[in-house]
């Protein structure tokens, strides 16, 4: 039954970060490019440590927690990574698609 | 806002309760040894780099964080989910933009928490906050601040900007109480 639950979770997690990857190679702009990486991993990761946490819980003698830290610091990493990719390159004046819109609210800067 | 603790000798409360837990999950155990470490660690660190950080606004309202926090994870879950249809949809149904959502908070420290919160949550990306900070002399306050936010699929700018403002705002000026 355990074994279920792992290979699933397992599962979910390894597809959610294709999905993720997937999207990096497919959007035509590097702003619509950042998406993928910042959130279709993070629910992917999440289910991925879950499944290390309960194999390890359940294979090893004691509780393994440690696997909520990993979580918790990509919580925290994610955006801020995501936010530090697109001031460089709103500052580089990269393009976006055509099709984009409110591209004058970006304001020059200093 | 509030930005003194109630006791000089636990100058961020939250703080120290984070890096006890944070201190015992490193360790993986609960034993009494790791117990008074994780204590004294607690109390020390925040004391002895008090001196070089900036004071920050405190959490005033830790049931309604609690709260909220729940609200975000089950956010971020419904969030990759729509991510992740939007990504294998076909690519000219997308239609991103640029859009400045006004922003009420004014300490730094709830304008990160947004901005994140915002970056991990359904088809949005923080990108910038205006105005630029170095165009800002010393100790100068800007009459309003923005958000720039990248939306990869954006249908109503009006709607958005209303979601996030009552969804994610309000609870962060309820909990700073700024």
């Amino acid at each position: 039954m355990i074994e279920w639950i792992i290979s699933i979770l397992l599962l979910i997690g390894g597809s959610f970060v294709l999905v993720g990857s997937i999207g990096l190679v497919k959007m035509p702009d590097f702003y619509m490019r950042l998406h993928g990486p910042t959130k279709a991993t993070t629910l992917g990761m999440a289910s991925l440590l879950t499944a290390a946490m309960i194999f390890f819980s359940t294979t090893q003698t004691g509780l393994s927690v440690k696997e909520i830290l990993i979580s918790l610091f990509l919580l925290l990493t994610a955006p801020v990574s995501a936010y530090m990719m697109i001031k460089s390159a709103i500052h580089h004046k990269l393009d976006s698609i055509e099709r984009t819109k409110g591209k004058d609210n970006i304001e020059d800067d200093v | 806002m509030r930005l003194e603790a109630k006791f000089k000798w636990l100058p961020t409360p939250l703080r120290s309760l984070l890096l006890f837990i944070v201190w015992l999950l490193l360790n993986n155990s609960l034993s009494a040894g790791h117990i008074v470490l994780a204590v004294i660690l607690a109390i020390v660190i925040p004391l002895a780099t008090s001196l070089f950080r900036t004071k920050q606004p405190l959490i005033l309202k830790p049931g309604l964080a609690l709260r909220h926090l729940m609200l975000v994870l089950y956010d971020i879950i419904t969030a990759n989910v729509q991510v992740a249809i939007l990504i294998l949809g076909p690519n000219k149904n997308l239609n991103p933009g640029f859009v400045k959502v006004p922003l009420d908070l004014t300490h730094s420290l709830p304008i990160t928490i947004l901005a994140s919160t915002v970056s991990l949550t359904p088809g949005t990306v923080s990108a910038e906050v205006y105005p630029w900070g170095e165009s800002l002399t010393e100790g100068e306050e800007p009459e309003e601040r923005f958000l720039l936010i990248h939306v990869l699929n954006l249908e109503d700018e009006q709607a958005l900007i209303n979601t996030i403002k009552q969804r994610y705002e309000a609870p962060l000026k309820e909990i700073f109480q700024c």
